[in-house]
């Protein structure tokens, strides 16, 4: 089963035209994705890569192609538009991988979101992975800029809101022969579609899903929250990793969300919130995996 | 990007928000000539106060000796001296570190007599995803102590990003605060200018400690905004040149800024091993990893997804423009980029930057043998690693020797 997506699910890309978002979607369509339609305004009836046709308009892509999910690589000053547009045109998902969005234009689109359909996932995300049955996970969906080949279909989730931290917690999993559900980056940005806690209960909802490995990071509170709603409903093991133990205060470490300010979001707290939660820490970041088959 | 008093208390101003008479200078010539200027306005006292980006100025103390970075004074000539042993002169503050910040520009402002101090901010509530007003009658003080130690003095007003601020709203919180009348308008004008300054500006944080209850010559009681301090969404900048133009280099490390010429993002940190890393959460994971194995990192460094040759060598340079590195961790999980491409990267970066100090390299993902195989046959030597705890024992070992 998985979450969110699985192999058969129709992808649009927006902004499938620029440099980065056609890389990547190469890169998709070559793990096998079924990336179905692209939308950049301007060039609509014209072909990318001579297969995957282009539109103006979010809508009118999704009513050709049937496409039910979006992937956006615009820039920043326009991702807000992009979001909104997709949700407009009623997908059911839309995983923003713009990174440098203004706080103040995700304040107003997570507004804009209450009472729609659409789900959000990000921005400053990798996007998702459901691997495939093929080589290297090769069939699968990969949604984002997530390298596809280090993924195994299996039964553990993961979620975090770094990209790299996913890739390593993945690679961890499948160098021990352990596949995925489902991997899924939320993104570092203060504000975003989708919070750990809503990617915990639809993993401990799939019955697809054995185990789960949760990555957080100081700023904020959202470990915290789904922490506690773990202590009481989860019925899966977790494992759990926070970076930024050795982060000093007052800094924003690379991603925009990660700050602790005002004595609030630091590392202990988040540990000491997994703990208390029976979620197994992994002391360092090396073992992850680990960590969690020993649960299992 | 923070700004500095004086450019906050501009925006504020600009937003109709009532803030003393002042001007900034960078002479203790212009801070006389201002001085005289409000004294000759029937102010009775002047402060001058040191701009830096750093709190607790006045109880500051310069390297030369001379005690706070805000000073009260009641003639012109006054605050021609206390100007004269400030500017030029590098102020160390509990925030500044060992390090102190120098202080070239001073704000010359009035000093009317205060009755009472309030605390008011605006900034963004994480939890609801939506701008936060945060005010509370324990101003002048460290909010965090009185977020500790007395929460219930804290007030809390949320705004729904739609409809915006609402005059009820300011209201409200006037009236917690304990405002009575004619002071409630003036309150309510005062909440809502602050948060029309947060708004259009895209700050990310805006903290008026204290906000004032003043009593003018003829006994009647005012507001004004008599501390200001004021970061902005860098993210945002692009759509603001006006506050672009704010960015002051002279108050930011300047590693950092050299960093930010090749999008490397570089935060620089008190220990001596330093790390080069692709992504932000392995970078800061990194850096943990380091600390658990008892090391101490120098810095964060996100080189980014690309991670060119270009910006591996300039990585390395401003590492090592770091006197108290001694010792070196890369740990690079190239996903989408190859490793190969990468380690050829740090080969040229070595060579180029003549590098002695231990190095230890952990690469993983694409191509990982051929990049293994490119160091090896450097004939340079670095130390390879397995897994990142590998890398980080093997640096903190090879510092330690």
């Amino acid at each position: 089963m998985a979450i969110l997506v699985n192999p058969s699910t129709k992808v649009l890309i927006q902004g499938i035209t620029g440099s980065f978002g056609a890389r990547h979607t190469q890169l998709s369509l070559a793990y096998g994705s079924q990336v179905v339609a692209g939308v950049t305004p301007g060039k609509g009836g014209q072909l990318f890569e001579n297969k995957v046709p282009i539109f103006d308009t979010v809508s009118e892509a999704a009513k050709s192609s049937g496409a039910t999910v979006s992937a956006i690589f615009v820039p920043p000053p326009f991702a807000a538009d992009a979001i909104l547009e997709a949700v407009d045109a009623e997908l059911d998902l839309v995983i923003c991988i713009t990174e440098g969005i203004p706080v103040i234009d995700m304040v107003r689109v997570k507004r804009a979101l209450q009472g729609r359909k659409t789900r959000l996932i990000g921005p400053n995300c990798p996007g998702l992975v459901t691997p495939g049955e093929g080589k290297d996970s090769h069939g699968g969906c990969r949604i984002g800029i997530a390298p596809g080949y280090i993924h195994k279909k299996g039964n553990i989730g993961v979620v975090s809101r770094s990209g790299t931290l996913t890739y390593e917690a993945v690679w961890q999993l499948t160098c021990r022969g352990v596949g995925q559900s489902t991997c899924v980056g939320i993104g570092g940005d203060p504000v975003n579609g989708t919070s750990h806690l809503d990617i915990i209960k639809l993993f401990n909802d799939d019955p697809e899903t054995h185990g789960i490995i949760m990555i957080g990071e100081i700023g904020g509170s959202a470990e915290e929250e789904a922490a506690e709603w773990i202590q009481k409903n989860c019925k899966k093991p977790i494992a759990g990793f926070i970076a930024g133990t050795s982060a000093p205060p007052g800094r924003r470490m690379g991603h925009a969300g990660a700050i602790v300010s005002g004595g609030k979001g630091t590392a202990a707290a988040k540990i000491d919130a997994f703990r208390a939660a029976g979620i197994g820490i992994a002391e360092t970041p090396s073992v992850m995996a680990e960590t969690l088959l020993k649960m299992m | 990007m923070n700004l500095h008093e004086f450019q906050a208390k501009q925006l504020l101003a600009q937003y109709g928000v009532a803030v003393p008479a002042g001007e900034v200078c960078s002479t203790p010539e212009q801070a006389r000539d201002i001085a005289q200027k409000l004294f000759s306005h029937g102010e009775k006292m002047v402060v001058v106060k040191s701009q830096i980006h750093a709190g607790g100025r006045g109880k500051g103390t310069f390297k030369s000796g001379f005690q706070g970075g805000v000073k009260l004074c009641k003639t012109a000539e006054d605050v021609f001296e206390k100007a004269k042993a400030m500017i030029g002169q590098v102020l160390v503050t509990k925030q500044t570190g060992a390090d102190g910040r120098l202080v070239s520009r001073l704000l010359v402002a009035a000093a009317p007599v205060i009755k009472k101090e309030i605390y008011l901010a605006v900034l963004l509530d994480r939890d609801s995803s939506r701008p936060l007003i945060m005010a509370s009658t324990e101003g002048g003080v460290d909010i965090e102590e009185v977020a500790a130690h007395t929460p219930e003095k804290i007030l809390k007003e949320i705004i729904d990003p739609v409809v915006g601020i609402m005059p009820y709203q300011a209201r409200k919180l006037a009236n917690a605060l304990g405002f009575k009348g004619d002071l409630i308008g003036h309150a309510t004008k005062m909440i809502l200018g602050v948060y029309k300054t947060w708004w259009e500006t895209d700050a990310s944080m805006l903290e008026i400690n204290p906000l004032c209850i003043i009593e003018g010559p003829d006994g009647k009681e005012s507001l004004l905004a008599v501390d200001a301090k004021m970061s902005l969404d860098d993210n945002a900048l692009y759509r603001h040149k006006n506050l672009q133009e704010m960015r002051d280099l002279g108050e930011e490390a300047p590693l950092e800024i050299e960093a930010s010429k090749f999008s490397l993002n570089y935060i620089k940190l008190d220990g001596n091993i330093a790390c080069l890393v692709n992504g932000a959460g392995l970078a800061m994971a990194t850096m943990d990893i380091i600390q658990h194995f008892g090391g101490n990192p120098a810095n964060f460094l996100d080189v980014g997804g690309g991670a060119s040759k270009e910006q591996v060598t300039a990585a390395f340079k401003i590492i090592l423009s770091d006197p108290n590195v001694k010792g070196i961790l890369v740990n690079i999980f190239g996903g989408i980029m190859q490793c190969d491409i990468i380690a050829t990267g740090i080969v040229a970066a070595v060579k180029e930057t003549n590098l002695t100090l231990p190095l230890v390299v952990r690469l993983e993902g694409n191509n990982v043998a051929l990049g293994k195989k490119i160091l090896q046959e450097s004939g340079l030597a670095v130390i390879s690693a397995d897994s990142m705890a590998d890398g980080a024992k093997k640096v903190v070992q090879a510092v330690n020797h």
